[in-house]
Order: structure tokens, then C-alpha cells, then sequence
């Protein structure tokens, strides 16, 4: 959302006092998402297998994962898209999963292809949910308006889905979602079909709109970056089962298991075998040439044989094995940023340390997060 | 380099002469239709055995007599007007009962639909030969011998299992998720089949009626054993046995056939690749 | 931050339409009721006639009379001892085979020039479809003209070529008139071989194909080796169909020949016609049409077949 749209929004609301005591009227009463116990089995495979989640009032919550995680099973059920195999479905204070159907949930949802009617001009697309409740012609004018003036699209009402651009689409969809005024919006990787320059500024005019206007969204994706800068918590999932929830930052630094540990961070976190018990975690960044540390810094020092060094302009990526007494068979990454100039050589063995704070420690056989090192 | 060209020039002649043999052994019946239709019958009768009379071009002007005696003396018009009624009746009852059908098929039922499906297509395979003596039967208790409404009754039977199958992949090829965008924007699912989805079907639609319709023209079966009076044929039926009664009839003959098929063969040329589209889906997807 | 009409949508949907579930939503009873009503017009009338066929062809059941009396299998015994019967079961053998194999050979052949580009394409995929598209029976009357006895145009031709000197009496030698409805079938069935064959082609992907004129593979091999086994699932619909369409058709035989001459060209369809309809005897002509069974089973299932694999490839 460009910013002027976003000031047309609030000139809009000021306009209309009597529609914000009504809105904060319905705070009160504008609930939350729970996920209790849920499982969507299709036949053999358990696409969602037991997930737990309550998501907070105005919250923008991400649901990260690999493909196939069930991360989109686990929306299209809240949407009511698909029936839940057993457990049940809140939202805002009732129970949704058995008798409601999608359109009497209170949620938007906006799909990946965009899902725009074709048949359709922009306006009627925009329009179409506030037909199916029945407002007047002069209601649905005036809402479908104040949707296109939010997301600059007033000029393209008249035309169909197919004269529109990739990111013209997207603002109708968004338009469609937000007209009807719904409790929770859904978002299924609405930004995966922009190309890449687009998509940084789409997540950053999304995050902008929904924090503006507050409305409790659950986005899915398979993309770490985006769900680290849009998400207020991060879902990580993993073969139907909920791995770690957390704020963005929580995720990555101390992330639950070696899954969500590889999952996020690009490269992953590096993973050594300490003993037989134990992995060691430490993320590339950290992992830097010693005489970067000040002296006093506690650290813990090896030795990398590096294979091979990239640079990638904003850095370098140092590919290595650690050089230890026993073995010399564990691939490590380091990632250096531009301000460290120490010059690297591949094939040469050189002293690189982690500071301990920032070594994580997993269970080799669970995979599951310590709270300790080994003795 | 130009051995080259010589292949190059071979294969052109060859791919050509090719495509020629093939469009003149598709044509000439047609052709045939078109030269006798228009031929005075002095024209006409003079045996083969006459080397002299070459009976591919019009050694007479050509005549429009066969018409003339086709459209005011026979009941051509009758069995277009008996065609034309059975074929919208059919057309309607075959939509109304194959499009729901052919919608839940493709959406609502899962695997078990799935498997359903291919029962109901296999359907289309049972042919009139099998039933028309059983039909006979039937037709006769129901009191329906010699009444358009026995065609009626009897065509959807091939029309329904092939236009559900039809259209349950038209159906198919529309994304789930309109559909889907739909039910959360506030429409039950049967809502959303009659708004969004109908309106994307709609030349699925309109293929199922015309394979319906033209269907119902080619059917020769089931006509001969229902229908015994003149005036109660379809052309498919009237123009080779009512017209035949004269032996020296070739003129209004082909002059039927070849008014009855031509409109019908030009249409058939809009809708052939959705209709091989919708027929192979399966197996050529594998 | 607030909408216009915020607390209202929702107000108004409890009172527009039904919050919980109705039929219209859900989506399994649904499946079923739209799936009924077509379901049951083809069991009724499908398959009503078609156990009758078979309780038919077990009773002695003549038109006109109501009477049903049971008469074992003797109506089988009958035709299989009858050698017209033996016959007739023989050509509809020879007419199906003979047809769908020259069926199958030209419409490869065809489908091979239609896929090659060349001017006036559009117009000869066209004419080639001619024959599907026209009603049977039409088509039938225009072959009966051209192999009429005094008037045939193809003996004119041989004549004044000087190709063969000879009289052919098309449709009055036994042997002519079989390979008259032969050629007809052929003629009738090989542009929708055609047609499939050729979207089945298209369905190849093109990587594969130039991946193969890149390892610098021969026409032959390409064809064999890379297009004809590709092909397969897709000819083999195409020839299912054309056996399903020629060794139940009534219409060519009936209006060529009608069984003719002595009886000689019948085939399945139209001897129940001629025993069943034309003479009455309605048991014996179901007992004689459901000889055309076991081919369709065989056809079905191979159908299944494909169906499932695709189902499994998809």
C-alpha cells in the first residue's frame, strides 16, 4: 500500500467518527484463532497431525514450513475448505469446526493465484462478497470505493482480472478481502507469484496494512525470509506437527530442534557432532575468524580446512571441514560480512571460534533442544 | 547441399500428395453427394458401361430440379422439424440431468466419484444394438410406438453418460480455487457452482448440447425400430428409407444428405478439439 | 483503525443467509443429490433394458403378445447350431478387425501428415473430419449410389483408365460387398482415429521428441522407438472406440447390403434385426444381439485399464 492511499485511509475514518466508536465497540469483542488437538488424515498420510495453536487478537502469525508440512491444510481447515479428521476450531469465542460453513466464519482469505473472478470486472470481484450479504447498491458503492482508494486502484475498477498486472491483482484481491470487514484474514503465499524485486516492497506495504488496520491474519508460506519480516510470531512446522512457535527472533536464535534450526537461516545453522549425545549449533554469522573476537570474549575455537570461499558482495560464504584430532569429515559454512577483511585461502587451515553464548546444543538422537551443554 | 534440397523438395511432394490422398478418400463421398445432387437424371442413369459419358462433371447444366422435388414433394421438412424437436428435447434433458452430474463428479465425490465416472462413461459404450430389442419392448408397454416421444425417452441414454463425462473435464480444468474464493466470500457451495463456476463452463456448456444434438442426428438404431410412419421420421431416418422406395431417387437423395450434413459438418470442425480434449483426457494425461 | 459499516457485515449475514450448515454446503450429501438424478436416468433406462435383454434372450417372447414363457437356453442352442448364425458371428469378426486394423495404420499415417506443417492444413484437418461428423446413415446412402450396380462411378473409372476391363457387382458378390462395408467402415471411423491419435501426438513433449532428432535417431526409429510407444495409450482408445462403433453397427450393413446378397454380409446388429424386429422373434434376436457382450466387457475392462493408469501416471 503506497503511503497516500494509507493517509486517504485515515482521512476516510476521520470522516466517519461514528464508524470508529463502532470499531472499538467490536475490539472488544473481536476474538482469536484456536487450533486444538487438530488432525486432517487423507487416507494413509497425515497431513496434520495433531497441531495445537491459539492465535492472539490482531496477531500477524506466519506458518512456515517445507512443502507438504500441512502448513495450508492447517488453513484451509480454519477457512472450513477442508473438514478436520478430529479436533476442534475456535474462532473469536465459537466453535467453527462442525456447523459453520467458510462463508459464515468471518474470514477472508486471500489465495496464491489470487483466485480473482475472470469473469469479472475489478469492481464486481470486489463487490461479489458484499452481494452475497445482501447490502444495497449504494452500500456496496461506497464500500468497494473505500477499498480501491486504499490500495490505489480506483482507475482499474472496470477492468478484468486478465488486463491487470501481477501486483494490480494482488491489490484487488486484497480489496475483495478487506471490504467485507472480516474477523481473521488468511493469507496462502499471496506473494510467491510476484518476481522478486516486487515482492520485498509488497511485504512491506502487507506488513503496513495490516498493522493499520489491526485485523488478525494467519499467513502461510514456505519462505523464511518473508515470514521472518512479516510474521509477529512464526509457526515452524514440520511433517504435520507444529515444531516450535515464537516471535521471529526467539525462532531463529534458540530454535527448538535441529529442524527448525536448518529450516531457518540461509545458510542453516551449522551442526556438529560433539560426542555421541550431543550436536553442537552455531549459526555461520558467528562463525568468524578468531582474531575478529576481542580477548576477553569466551569462545570456543577450531579449525577450519576451508574447501572453498564466495563472495557474494554484501559478504563471503567460507565452505570448510573442522580439523579435529579424531575426524575431519564435518562440513561447517561461515559467513563473514564485508567489514572482516582477513584474507582467506582455500586449502589452507585456519582459527576460527564461536562465542559460546551463541553455541545452541541438540540431542542427537531426538534432535530435540538441550538447556545445557555436555559436561 | 543441393542433394540436400532435392530430399528436402521429395519430402515436400511426398507430405503434399499425402495429405491429398487423405482429404480425397475423406471427400469424395461428398463430392459424389454434391455432383448428383445437382445432375438431371439424363445426367444421371447412363450406365457405367458408357465410356464416352463421364459421369465426374456435369455433362448437362446442373439443376436444382432434386431440391425442388426434395423440399415440395417429400417430407424432408417434416423430418428436419421431427429431428430439430427431438434434438431440443433431448439437448434439454441431457443438460438438466449431466451438468450437476458431471459437476459433482468432477468436484464433489472424491474417489468414489472418480471410479463412478468411468462406470457411467463405460454406459456410453453399451451400444443401441444390445438394447433396441429389449427397447422394442418397453416402448410398446409404454404405449410409445411410432411417437417422437420414444426417442426422447431413449437418446439421453447416450447423451447423459457422454456429456457428463464431458463436462466433468470441463469442469475439471476450472481452478478449485474460484470456487474455493467464493464459498469464504460468503456463498454456499452450491451458490458458488451457479455463480462462478457455470459462467466459466460455459463453452463446455454449449460443446455437451452440440455432441448431444448432432448425436441425436446420427442416430439411425433406434429410429428404425420406433418409428414406422413417414411423417414421424428424423432425417437420419427418412432420407435412406422413405426416400429409397423409389429405386431412381438418387437425385432428392443425396440432395437430402447433402443439405442435412454439410451445415452440421462445418459446426462439427468448432467443437472436434474440445470434444477430443474431453474424451482422452485420461489417457493421454498418462 | 477502523472500516465503514464495521460492526454491520456480520449483523447482516446472520440475517441474510443461514450461519450454520445447510444442504447447499455440504459437500458429500450434495455429491449425491446432483449426482442422482442423472445416475438413475441411465440405471433406469440403461440398465432396465438390459437385464430384459438378458431375461429376454431366455424366453420365447414375440412381439405383440405379452407372453414371457421361460425357455432356458434354447434360444443359444438354436443360433449356435444355425450356420447363418455362424456366419454372421464370422463377419462381424472380419469387418471389425479388418477395419480398425487399416483403421489404425492410416489414421497413424494421418495424423503423421496433419502434425507436419504445410499450407492449407487447417483446411484438410477439415475435410479430413467429413466423415465423422455426418450422420451414418447419410454417409451409408451416398456409398450405396457409388457402388450401385449399373451406375458405379468406381467402375467407370477402372474402365476408362484402363485398369481392369472387368464388371464389378459391388454390392451383389459376396466377396465385393464385404469389402464394401469394409471400405465404408474404414472411411467412416479413421478421421476420429485421426483426431485422437493426433492429440495424443501433441501431448508428446516437445523436449522428448527434439531430444530424439538430436541423438540424431532415424525417421523409423523416432517412430518406433519414441512416437508409436507414447502413442499407445492414445491409439489404443482410438481403436477401441472404432471397434465398439463398427462391430455394432447396424446401419452400413442395413443400408448397403441389408445382409445380402443371400444373407451373406449379416452381421450381429443386423440379424437381431432382421430375427428380432423384422420377424418377430424377440427372444431370439436379444439372444443373438448379446453375443456383442463378452466384446464389450473385453473393451471395457482395457479401458479400465488405461483409465487406472492414467489415474496412477497423473
Amino acid at each position: 500500500m503506497p503511503f497516500d492511499s494509507l493517509r486517504s485511509l485515515r482521512a476516510f475514518d476521520s470522516e466517519r467518527p461514528k464508524a470508529m466508536s463502532e470499531s472499538a465497540k467490536r475490539a472488544s469483542r473481536m476474538g482469536y484463532v484456536e487450533a486444538k488437538d487438530l488432525h486432517k488424515h487423507f487416507g494413509e498420510v497425515h497431513a496434520v497431525d495433531g497441531v495445537d495453536l491459539s492465535v492472539n487478537q490482531g496477531e500477524l502469525l506466519v506458518l512456515l514450513g517445507p512443502s507438504g508440512c500441512g502448513k495450508t491444510t492447517l488453513m484451509r481447515m480454519i477457512a472450513g475448505l477442508e473438514e478436520p479428521t478430529l479436533g476442534e476450531i475456535w474462532i473469536a469465542g465459537e466453535r467453527v469446526d462442525q456447523d459453520v460453513p467458510p462463508r459464515a466464519r468471518g474470514i477472508a482469505m486471500v489465495f496464491q493465484g489470487y483466485a480473482l473472478y475472470p469473469h469479472k470486472t475489478a469492481f464486481r470481484n470486489i463487490s461479489f462478497p458484499l452481494e452475497a450479504i445482501g447490502k444495497s447498491p449504494t452500500a456496496i458503492r461506497e464500500a468497494v470505493d473505500w477499498a480501491a482508494t486504499m490500495f490505489g486502484i480506483r482507475p482499474l475498477l472496470a477492468r478484468r482480472p486478465r488486463q491487470l498486472s501481477g501486483g494490480e491483482r494482488q491489490r484487488v484481491a486484497l480489496a475483495r478481502a478487506v471490504v467485507r470487514s472480516p474477523r481473521v484474514f488468511l493469507f496462502d503465499e499471496p506473494l510467491s507469484n510476484l518476481d522478486a524485486q516486487l515482492r520485498a516492497i509488497a511485504r512491506f506495504e502487507l506488513k503496513q496494512f495490516q498493522r493499520e488496520i489491526g485485523t488478525t491474519t494467519i499467513y502461510v508460506t514456505h519462505d523464511q525470509v518473508e515470514a521472518m519480516g512479516l510474521g509477529d510470531r512464526i509457526v515452524v512446522m514440520n511433517k504435520g506437527k507444529v515444531r516450535q512457535i515464537g516471535t521471529p527472533q526467539e525462532v531463529y536464535d534458540n530454535p527448538a530442534d535441529t529442524f527448525v534450526a536448518t529450516f531457518l537461516g540461509s545458510p542453516p545453522m551449522n551442526l556438529v557432532e560433539h560426542d555421541e549425545n550431543t550436536l553442537f549449533g552455531f549459526r555461520p554469522e558467528l562463525f568468524l575468524p578468531r582474531p575478529t573476537f576481542p580477548p576477553h570474549e569466551d569462545i570456543r575455537v577450531y579449525h577450519l580446512r576451508v574447501r572453498q570461499v564466495e563472495h557474494l558482495g554484501a559478504g563471503r560464504l567460507v565452505y570448510g571441514y573442522l580439523e579435529e584430532e579424531s575426524r575431519s569429515d564435518q562440513p561447517v559454512i561461515a559467513g563473514l560480512p564485508v567489514t572482516i577483511r582477513t584474507p582467506i585461502a582455500e586449502d589452507q587451515v585456519y582459527e576460527f571460534a564461536v562465542p559460546r553464548r551463541a553455541m545452541r546444543y541438540f540431542d542427537r538422537r531426538t534432535g530435540l533442544k538441550r538447556q545445557d551443554g555436555p559436561a | 547441399m543441393t542433394a540436400r534440397r532435392v530430399v528436402r523438395v521429395l519430402k515436400q511432394i511426398g507430405l503434399y500428395s499425402a495429405a491429398a490422398a487423405f482429404t480425397g478418400l475423406a471427400v469424395f463421398p461428398f463430392y459424389w453427394m454434391l455432383v448428383t445432387a445437382f445432375k438431371e437424371d439424363n445426367d444421371l442413369y447412363v450406365a457405367a458401361t458408357m465410356r464416352a459419358h463421364i459421369p465426374w462433371i456435369f455433362n448437362e447444366p446442373p439443376t436444382l430440379e432434386h431440391f425442388q422435388y426434395l423440399l415440395g414433394d417429400t417430407a424432408y421438412l417434416a423430418w428436419v422439424r421431427n429431428t430439430i424437436l427431438v434434438g431440443a428435447a433431448v439437448v434439454v434433458i441431457t443438460l438438466v440431468l449431466a451438468v450437476p452430474a458431471g459437476y459433482a463428479l468432477a468436484r464433489l465425490t472424491g474417489r468414489w466419484g472418480e471410479r463412478l465416472g468411468i462406470g457411467i462413461f463405460l454406459t456410453y459404450l453399451i451400444p443401441p444394438t444390445l438394447l433396441f430389442i429389449p427397447f422394442s419392448r418397453v416402448i410398446a408397454v409404454l404405449g410409445l410406438q411410432n411417437s417422437l416421444w420414444a426417442l426422447v425417452l431413449v437418446y439421453p441414454t447416450f447423451t447423459i453418460p457422454f456429456c457428463t463425462w464431458l463436462l466433468m473435464g470441463f469442469f475439471r480444468s476450472i481452478p478449485r480455487d474460484i470456487e474455493e474464493q467464493a464459498m469464504i466470500d460468503g456463498y454456499s457451495r452450491l451458490a458458488a457452482m451457479r455463480l462462478v463456476v457455470l459462467p466459466l463452463a460455459v463453452s463446455g456448456v454449449l460443446t455437451a448440447a452440440f455432441f448431444s444434438f448432432t448425436l441425436v442426428m446420427q442416430e439411425f438404431v433406434y429410429a428404425l425400430t420406433f418409428i414406422s410412419s413417414v411423417g414421424k421420421m428424423t432425417v437420419s431416418l427418412g432420407i435412406p428409407v422413405a426416400l429409397f422406395r423409389d429405386v431412381f431417387n438418387w437425385g432428392a437423395m443425396m440432395a437430402a444428405a447433402l443439405i442435412t450434413s454439410v451445415p452440421i459438418a462445418i459446426v462439427y470442425n468448432l467443437f472436434i478439439d474440445r470434444f477430443v480434449g474431453g474424451l482422452t483426457a485420461g489417457a493421454v494425461k498418462g | 483503525m477502523a472500516q465503514p459499516n464495521e460492526a454491520q457485515p456480520l449483523v447482516q449475514l446472520a440475517a441474510a443467509t443461514f450461519r450454520r450448515r445447510t444442504l447447499a454446503d455440504r459437500e458429500g450429501v450434495l455429491g449425491r443429490l446432483l449426482l442422482a438424478p442423472a445416475f438413475l436416468y441411465v440405471i433406469l433406462v440403461v440398465g432396465v433394458p438390459f437385464v430384459l435383454a438378458i431375461l429376454l434372450s431366455f424366453s420365447a417372447a414375440r412381439s405383440g403378445s405379452l407372453s414371457f414363457s421361460w425357455v432356458g437356453l434354447s434360444h443359444f442352442s438354436t443360433i449356435i447350431a444355425d450356420p447363418q448364425f455362424q456366419l454372421t458371428l464370422r463377419n462381424t469378426l472380419v469387418f471389425t478387425i479388418a477395419s480398425q486394423v487399416l483403421v489404425m495404420i492410416l489414421a497413424t499415417a494421418a495424423a503423421n501428415v496433419l502434425d507436419a506443417a504445410f499450407f492449407g492444413k487447417r483446411a484438410v484437418r477439415m475435410l479430413i473430419l467429413l466423415p465423422w461428423a455426418v450422420p451414418v446413415s447419410l454417409a451409408a446412402m451416398s456409398w450405396a449410389w457409388i457402388f450401385d450396380s449399373t451406375f458405379s462411378v468406381i467402375n467407370w473409372t477402372l474402365r476408362a483408365s484402363g485398369l481392369f476391363q472387368g464388371w464389378l457387382y459391388w454390392l451383389g458378390d459376396t466377396e465385393l460387398a464385404m469389402i464394401a462395408i469394409i471400405i465404408v467402415h474404414v472411411w467412416r471411423t479413421f478421421p476420429f482415429a485421426t483426431v485422437v491419435v493426433l492429440a495424443g501426438m501433441a501431448a508428446i513433449p516437445l523436449e522428448i521428441r527434439e531430444a530424439a532428432v538430436i541423438d540424431g535417431a532415424s525417421f523409423w526409429r523416432r517412430l518406433f522407438q519414441v512416437n508409436l510407444p507414447l502413442l499407445l495409450p492414445v491409439v489404443t482408445v482410438a481403436v477401441l472406440f472404432g471397434v465398439v462403433f463398427t462391430s455394432t453397427d447396424l446401419s452400413v450393413v442395413y443400408l448397403l447390403t441389408r445382409g445380402g446378397p443371400y444373407n451373406s454380409t449379416h452381421v450381429l446388429a443386423s440379424l437381431a434385426f432382421q430375427r428380432g424386429i423384422l420377424g418377430g422373434d424377440l427372444g431370439q434376436g436379444a439372444a443373438i444381439a448379446l453375443f456383442l457382450l463378452p466384446a464389450l466387457v473385453v473393451v471395457a475392462i482395457v479401458m479400465l485399464r488405461l483409465a487406472r493408469r492414467a489415474e496412477v501416471g497423473a
